[in-house]
C-alpha cells in the first residue's frame, strides 16, 4: 500500500509541490540561521584558537577572551612561581591603528607574543619565517590584513613589504592563517616587546600570562591554583571558551534575533506543512474512507499518511540543507558572513523537520480515524 | 440464528435497529428490519429516499454499527465481533461498488483495481498481475496504465466493478451502481453485475433508485420509513403485473 500512498501524495502536484516548499524554506531558515549563530560563536573565542594555550590567566575581573584588562607585568612571575605550573608567558592583545597607503587607517588586533618562546604563534605560516619575527620592527599579518590593509596599494601587501602601527614602521616578514576575530580586526603578530614598542604607553600593559601545566597537573588544577596563590582568574581553554560563549548569551541580543528567527523557521514549517497536509487529507478524505470501507485498518491508513508525511519531509530537508551547504561554500570562500555547522545542526534540523511532519500527519490521521467507512455511501 | 454456512442464505438481517442524532434531532433509520439474501442471487433494496436502504447497506456492508438486532454474514455474526474483525470481515469477504465510483484519481486503472488485494497484505506484482487479467476480462484491455480521468463512466464503473470482484469476494455491495450512468450503459453495467450475481457462493445487494434496472433483480425487498415492508421475486412480480 505504500507505493500507492506515494502515487497519492506525488499525483496532487500543487501540495507536493508547496509541501516542498514549505519544508525546504523551513529546514533553509533553521539550518543556516543556526550555521550564521554559530560562526559569530565561534568569532567571539577565535583568540583561543590563534594563540593556542592551555591555561589563560588574566585579571580577577575578566570574564570573556575578548574583555582584558591590563596587568602588571611582575604578573608573570608570579604565576611562574605557583606550583603546577611548567611555564608562563607574558602576551599583549591590543587594538591599534594602522595606516592605509592612501592615508586612512584601519584597526588591527596586535598580538604580542614572548621573543624567546613564541609562545602563541600562528598556527599556519603561508610564506616567511616565523623565526624572523624576532628581528626589528618585524610582523607577521594574517590573510585578512593583507586584503584590508592592501587598500590604495599597487599590488597586495606582501613579505619584505612596510606599513605603519601608530606612525611606527612595521616590515612584513610572514603572512598566515587566522581565524577571524569577531569584531573583524586582522590579526598582526610581533614579539612582545617590539608590541610594547608598537602601542602607546600605558601605566600597564600585559593583557595576558600564557601558561602550562607542569607534569602531572591537569589544566583545570594548575589553573584553580593560580588563582589560589595569585588572586588572578585563570582559564583552561575550555573554561574560557564557554564562559566567553555564555557572556555573549547573557549580555547581548545576539542569541534572542537568532533564536526568533529559528524558532520563525519552525512556525512557518508548521504553519505551511501542517495546513497544506490536513488539507490534503481533507481532499482525499473520500477515498481514505473508501479504503477503510474495503478493509484497511486505521494503523494501514496512519502509516500511508505517515509516509506521505515524511517523505516530504526528507525531500524538503535535503533541499534544505543542501541550499545551506551551497551558501556555506559560498561564505567560506569570501570569509563572511560567518558560518559553522556542526554535524549536530544537520541532525537537529532534521528532528525537528520530522517533529513537523509528524505533527502534520497526526492532525491528518485523527481526522481519518473519526471518518465512519460508511461516508463513502452518501454520495 | 442460522450462521450461513450450510444453508442456501448469505446474509440473514433480524429485527435490526438503527438511529442517529439524539434529543429532538433522534431519527430512527431502521426499525426491526428483517430479511435475507440468497446465494447466488441479486438482490435489489428499493425505496423511496430517506427510507433507510443505504443505512441498510452499510450495517450489512460493517461500515456502520447498528443499535439492536442480529445480522449474520456469510457465517460471520456482525453484532458479536469486535471492530477490528469486522474490518477483516470486509477486507475478505465484502466487494464494494459506489455511486460516484471513488477511483483514485491519481492512480491508474491497474493500481486502482489492486488496491483491495494489497490491503489483503498481497504483494505488488501478485496483485497487478490479477488485477491487469480482471480489467482485460472486462473489456478494458489494454488501457491498464491510464488514469480514470480519461474514461467514461461506463468505462469507470467497469474498473470500480472490477476493484470489487479482484479478492473474490462473497458478497459485493452496490450503491446506486447506474445513477451517474446513460441508460444503455446502465444497462451493460447491471447484466455484468447480474453475471457475477449467478456464480456460486456469490451474492450481489443493490441499492438503487432507478427504475429502468429493476428488471435485473431476481429478487426485490421494499423499504418504507426504516422497514422492509415487502420482499418477492422480480419475475413472479413482473409476470403477475402481466396478467393484471
Amino acid at each position: 500500500m505504500f507505493h500507492i500512498a506515494l502515487k497519492m501524495l506525488i499525483g496532487d502536484r500543487s501540495k507536493y509541490i508547496m509541501l516542498i516548499g514549505g519544508l525546504t524554506f523551513a529546514a533553509l531558515l533553521m539550518t543556516q540561521q543556526s550555521a550564521v549563530f554559530f560562526g559569530l560563536l565561534m568569532w567571539t573565542t577565535s583568540h583561543l584558537r590563534n594563540m593556542r594555550a592551555e591555561i589563560w590567566v588574566v585579571d580577577p575581573k575578566v570574564e570573556q577572551v575578548n574583555e582584558l584588562k591590563p596587568m602588571r607585568d611582575t604578573d608573570v612571575s608570579r604565576v611562574r612561581s605557583v606550583t603546577g605550573v611548567s611555564w608562563a608567558v607574558p602576551l599583549l592583545c591590543t587594538i591599534q591603528q594602522s595606516k592605509l597607503s592612501d592615508g586612512n587607517f584601519k584597526p588591527v588586533m596586535l598580538i604580542g607574543l614572548d621573543g624567546a618562546t613564541l609562545v602563541g604563534r600562528p598556527a599556519q605560516v603561508i610564506t616567511g619565517n616565523l623565526e624572523n619575527l624576532r628581528l626589528p620592527n618585524s610582523v607577521i599579518v594574517d590573510e585578512l590584513a593583507i586584503q584590508r590593509l592592501s587598500v590604495g596599494r599597487e599590488r597586495p601587501l606582501a613579505v619584505g613589504d612596510t606599513f605603519e602601527i601608530n606612525d611606527k614602521e612595521a616590515r612584513v616578514v610572514g603572512i598566515c592563517k587566522a581565524d577571524r576575530h569577531f569584531f573583524g580586526y586582522p590579526y598582526i603578530y610581533t614579539t612582545y616587546d617590539q608590541g610594547l614598542q608598537f602601542s602607546p604607553k600605558l601605566r600597564k600593559m600585559l593583557s595576558l600570562v600564557l601558561a602550562k601545566p607542569a607534569p602531572g597537573w591537569t589544566a583545570a588544577a594548575a589553573a584553580r591554583r593560580i588563582e589560589k596563590e595569585t588572586g588572578l582568574k585563570a582559564y583552561t581553554e575550555h573554561e574560557f571558551f564557554w564562559s566567553t560563549i555564555w557572556w555573549y548569551f547573557r549580555n547581548t541580543g545576539i542569541p534572542f534575533s537568532f533564536g526568533t528567527t529559528i524558532v520563525l523557521g519552525f512556525v512557518v514549517g508548521i504553519a505551511v506543512c501542517g495546513q497544506t497536509f490536513y488539507s490534503f487529507v481533507l481532499e482525499n478524505l473520500k477515498h481514505l474512507g473508501a479504503l477503510k470501507a474495503m478493509g484497511a485498518s486505521n494503523w494501514l491508513v496512519a502509516r500511508m499518511l505517515m509516509l506521505q508525511a515524511w517523505t516530504v519531509g526528507l525531500i524538503g530537508y535535503g533541499i534544505g540543507l543542501g541550499l545551506t551547504v551551497l551558501f556555506g561554500i559560498m561564505v567560506l570562500k569570501k570569509g563572511q558572513p560567518p558560518f559553522m555547522m556542526p554535524y549536530q545542526l544537520p541532525l537537529f534540523t532534521f528532528a525537528v523537520i520530522m517533529l513537523i511532519c509528524t505533527l502534520a500527519a497526526l492532525m491528518g490521521i485523527r481526522r481519518v480515524y473519526k471518518v465512519e467507512p460508511a461516508m463513502v455511501f452518501r454520495g | 440464528m442460522p450462521n450461513g454456512n450450510g444453508n442456501n442464505f448469505a446474509v440473514h438481517v433480524r429485527n435490526v435497529s438503527k438511529t442517529f442524532g439524539a434529543g429532538e434531532a433522534r431519527t430512527r433509520a431502521l426499525k426491526e428490519v428483517d430479511f435475507d439474501v440468497r446465494r447466488g442471487e441479486m438482490l435489489m433494496i428499493v425505496g423511496p429516499s430517506g427510507c433507510g436502504k443505504t443505512t441498510l447497506l452499510s450495517v450489512i456492508a460493517g461500515t456502520l454499527n447498528f443499535d439492536a438486532g442480529e445480522i449474520d454474514v456469510l457465517g460471520n455474526a456482525l453484532h458479536q465481533m469486535p471492530r477490528r474483525k469486522v474490518t477483516e470481515y470486509r477486507k475478505r469477504d465484502v466487494g464494494f461498488i459506489f455511486q460516484q465510483f471513488n477511483l483514485i484519481p491519481t492512480l491508474n486503472l491497474v493500481e486502482n483495481v489492486s488496491v483491495p488485494l494489497l490491503i489483503q497484505g498481497e504483494r505488488r506484482g501478485a496483485a497487478e498481475k490479477k488485477a491487469k487479467n480482471l480489467l482485460d476480462r472486462l473489456g478494458l484491455e489494454g488501457r491498464a496504465k491510464e488514469r480514470p480521468i480519461n474514461l467514461s463512466g461506463g468505462q469507470q464503473q467497469r474498473v470500480a466493478i472490477a476493484r470489487a470482484l479482484v479478492h473474490e469476494p462473497r458478497l459485493v455491495i452496490c450503491d446506486e451502481p447506474t445513477s451517474a450512468l446513460d441508460k444503455e450503459t446502465g444497462a451493460q453495467i447491471m447484466e455484468l453485475l447480474r453475471d457475477i450475481a449467478r456464480q456460486p457462493d456469490r451474492s450481489v445487494i443493490v441499492v438503487t433508485h432507478d427504475s429502468r434496472v429493476f428488471k435485473f433483480a431476481d429478487r426485490m425487498a421494499e423499504m418504507e420509513d426504516g422497514r422492509v415492508t415487502r420482499v418477492h421475486d422480480v419475475a413472479t412480480s413482473f409476470t403477475q403485473e402481466g396478467e393484471h
